[in-house]
């Protein structure tokens, strides 16, 4: 038997106290060979070709990092060979050719081959497997091989196609592994060609990488990544804040303005391929131009951004951000209170007797979406326009959507990380698309040639001129292009993505 | 007799959980959102919409697909998660126990923290320290757990950075674990080095889940021992010289329990609901911060298992509290 005395006690528990909190102290420490992220989404599941989080753009940069694309992009969405070094349609755009690259190996030493191309294209193609853009990519059949040149034919011809493939679900994953092991094995234990292989993974908590040494690209700046899925924005901020993770985004403005200047600490803000925007569904009051248009020029953007988002983000008059490709710097709306009370007034409304509707938002979703929609509704007041605020649930937006029942005005934020126009004026105008809230003749005559225009430059010009017209006739009011805030430690260096996908391969020691 | 009650007791959990399931069901079906709406692409159409709720099985009548997923979970088929591709009876095992070790964790420190803090407020009563005790008690009532949650991390993540915020453990330390068990098998192989580690990532969720829940427990139990100190078998064992000390833990205590212990049984299962929000804050992978997710992307196999699960453990929860009270409690044991 032995005796422990009160101090003796006091000090064992001194001790262990020290044991559990000391070595957090070391955390603020400069960045090693471990590169820590705390991430903004959960990464729910390793098959970036099927299912939900396949479309879902915040985690790309974690299916970069493990997978290739067919076709890379630039952090200014320009874009760049990826596994395949070169491509092209035949003169008559009923082919296409496809280069496959040579000397790269799956993370589990296996060739990669033209047949995990070939494979991994019908793969997501297939109508039921669950690939929510498989449309996309039965546009090609009849695949052949030939030394390292694939050619297929084009069933449905689609002038985009090489952009999916740096886009959502064009990733190539590895035919004979994945035959193999299944689809529950490959969640299990994943691999691919990217330049980071995984090591250990536990969901809604981390995932952590290890370098690739075979990778194709060269050696990855950083020895280890791990992503920490912070989805809680006060935690990430706190984490940055703390030391205990070296970069981390979408945090909110007035914190990054806080923090960007702190010792240790560096931010820095993009504009990225998202943008808000204000749907309009032709129902009442709706249907009545001046209402339209009146809506559109009685917001001031500018101010929007000053005051609720402290100037981070670009007021934009189409849904094309300045990056896309038919962006048109001279197509304007201008914000014109006066314009608009004129054009309510011949339609019979005023400030005494507003034209009544109700605008949907979501509240939280996006960084001040529901205070935006206060502001515009404040000022629609000013110039004879009285909107209900309705909040909702984002899945019920889309259901909504879906089947066509917005309210006459609803917000909703839109993603394009290709910068095609087909990818954002495209389905959201063109009333054939599920998401679109507008639906009339006249524009679908004007869109509906450009799906299948094999001429670029009058494919582009089309998409531009479609974008006029949308904005004289005040059939969508798009409202601004957000802007990513990062934060990370001073000793490293961050290659903003205007895509908005923060990959490990964009940061590396300053 | 006791196998009438046990068997009574089981029936009326499996009628309780047959419920849970055909109300969920329901619902999720009611309630505006589906998984395909959230993924189906701006260009899809209603063929390739057609196409992918054929792949979850989304097609068929509500009846049908009622049918298929309850003749599943009789068999233990949950059936396959949307988001995760993993079949949900998998990804529940592997997530309850981050949250049974976090929920257990909670449950003690509450019911240590809460009984020391109520004998001392017996053991000071109609003094100015019992006024301080009923004070900080209040506000420990008056704040939720998620409030506690986001000042703990201001304290310990932000101003004093001395613990870590997210996770359940170090990613570097995270390997060679035969169950899912962190704590216990790191404790029980003796790797007492990774078990302060995991201790560490619990302290702020466990305080978070915990204080609430001690403040119930010390404004019960100290108003039961108050009561319990004025009666004859106290007054005969002060009169014996018994000291004040020993009066409480001896003759008070047991007696003043029971109420205690039944209203803890309820509370540990809002304890247990409050591991959403807290996980979440905390990055804790356990069944609150998966049920967030599940329900973001309208995963219905997901849901739907989870509902299940925590119907499961609260309808435990409640057994177990029942026949612990009727234990300690004679008159019930032996009615």
């Amino acid at each position: 038997m032995f005796n422990v005395t009160r101090r003796q006690a006091f000090a064992a528990s001194g001790g262990l106290l020290s044991t559990l909190i000391l070595p957090q102290r070391f955390a603020s420490a400069a960045v090693g060979n471990t590169l820590n992220i705390a991430y903004n989404v959960n990464l729910p599941s390793f098959d970036p070709d099927i299912g939900p989080s396949s479309v879902n753009p915040t985690i790309q940069a974690i299916y970069r990092s493990i997978f290739d694309q067919y076709v890379g992009q630039k952090p200014n969405l320009s874009f760049e060979p990826g596994l395949l070094t070169g491509w092209g349609w035949s003169d008559d755009k009923s082919k296409v050719w496809m280069d496959v690259r040579e000397n790269v190996v799956w993370h589990d030493g296996s060739p990669f081959t033209p047949e995990d191309v070939v494979w991994s294209i019908q793969r997501e193609g297939k109508p039921d497997g669950g690939n929510p853009v498989a449309f996309i990519w039965a546009g090609l059949d009849n695949f052949k091989i030939d030394g390292k040149r694939i050619i297929a034919d084009v069933k449905q011809y689609d002038p985009v196609i090489f952009k999916w493939m740096a886009f959502l679900t064009g990733y190539v994953l590895p035919k004979a592994y994945y035959e193999k092991v299944g689809p529950q094995g490959f969640e299990k234990k994943p691999i691919g060609t990217g330049p980071y292989m995984v090591d250990a993974y536990e969901g809604n908590a981390y995932l952590r990488l290890k370098a690739n040494p075979k990778y194709w690209g060269g050696k990855p700046p950083f020895e280890t990544v791990v992503f920490k899925f912070v989805g809680d924005a006060t935690s990430r901020v706190a984490e940055i804040e703390s030391g205990s993770s070296d970069v981390t985004l979408e945090v909110p403005y007035e914190e990054f303005d806080r923090l960007k200047g702190k010792a240790g600490l560096k931010g820095v803000v993009t504009p990225i391929s998202d943008i808000g925007m204000i749907f309009i569904t032709n129902i009442e009051p709706m249907l009545d131009k001046n209402v339209r248009l009146a809506m559109c020029h009685a917001v001031d953007k500018q101010t929007i951004i000053k005051r609720l988002l402290r100037g981070y983000g670009v007021a934009i008059d189409t849904l094309l951000a300045p990056e896309y490709a038919g962006f048109d710097p001279s197509i304007k709306v201008p914000y014109d209170p006066a314009l608009a009370a004129k054009l309510l007034a011949a339609s019979g409304f005023s400030k005494e007797k507003p034209v009544k509707f109700t605008i949907q938002t979501t509240r939280g979703f996006k960084p001040k979406d529901y205070e935006m929609i206060q502001a515009i509704v404040g000022m629609w007041r000013n110039v004879g326009i009285d909107a209900d605020i309705e909040t909702y649930e984002i899945a019920k937006h889309f259901e909504l959507r879906m089947s066509h029942k917005l309210a006459p005005a609803a917000f909703y934020n839109w993603g394009n990380a290709i910068g095609d126009p087909t990818t954002s004026t495209g389905f959201a105008m063109f009333s054939k698309s599920p998401h679109s809230a507008w639906h009339s003749d006249d524009l679908d005559a004007k869109i509906g040639p450009l799906w299948g225009e094999k001429d670029e430059k009058k494919r582009i010009q089309g998409w531009t001129d479609v974008d006029r017209y949308i904005a004289e006739q005040g059939y969508v009011l798009p409202l601004l292009q957000y802007a990513q805030p990062i934060l990370y430690k001073s000793d490293l260096k961050v290659t903003p993505n205007v895509s908005g996908a923060l990959q490990p391969t964009l940061v590396a020691k300053a | 007799m006791l196998f009438a009650v046990v068997a009574n007791r089981v029936a009326m959990a499996l009628l309780t959980l047959a419920g849970v399931a055909v109300v969920v069901f329901i619902l999720l079906r009611v309630v505006p959102g589906d998984p395909i709406s959230m993924m189906i692409s701006p260009g899809a159409t209603e063929a390739d919409i057609a196409a992918l709720k054929a792949h979850y099985g989304l097609d068929a009548p509500l009846l049908t697909q009622f049918w298929i997923w309850i003749a599943g979970v009789v068999t233990g088929d949950f059936g396959t998660s949307i988001t995760l591709h993993r079949y949900v009876t998998e990804v529940l095992a592997s997530r309850l126990p981050a949250t049974l070790e976090l929920a257990i964790l909670a449950l003690l420190v509450a019911v240590l923290l809460g009984g020391m803090i109520a004998i001392a407020g017996t053991l000071m009563r109609r003094t100015a320290g019992e006024t301080v005790i009923d004070g900080l008690n209040s506000i420990l009532l008056a704040v939720p757990d998620f409030i506690w949650a986001l000042a703990l991390v201001l304290l310990f993540a932000v101003a004093i950075p001395v613990l870590p915020l997210t996770g359940r453990i170090d990613p570097e330390l995270a390997e060679d674990f035969a169950t899912k068990f962190y704590l216990a098998e790191s404790i029980l192989t003796g790797r007492f080095a990774v078990a302060a580690n995991i201790v560490s990532h619990m302290i702020m969720p466990t305080l978070a889940l915990a204080l609430p829940l001690a403040a119930v427990i010390v404004r019960l139990l100290k108003q039961s021992l108050k009561e319990a100190m004025v009666q004859d078998y106290v007054l005969l064992a002060r009169i014996k010289g018994f000291r004040e000390l020993r009066l409480v833990l001896q003759e008070a205590l047991r007696n003043a329990v029971g109420p205690t212990l039944a209203l803890t049984g309820v509370q540990f299962t809002f304890l247990i609901g409050g591991t959403v929000i807290v996980e979440r804050i905390f990055s804790y992978p356990g069944i609150g911060n998966l049920a967030i997710d599940a329900v973001i992307n309208r995963d219905f196999p997901l849901i739907q298992g989870l509902v299940l699960l925590f119907g499961l453990i609260f309808i435990l929860i409640n057994i177990g509290v029942d026949f612990a009270v009727a234990t300690l409690n004679p008159r019930l044991r032996h009615s």
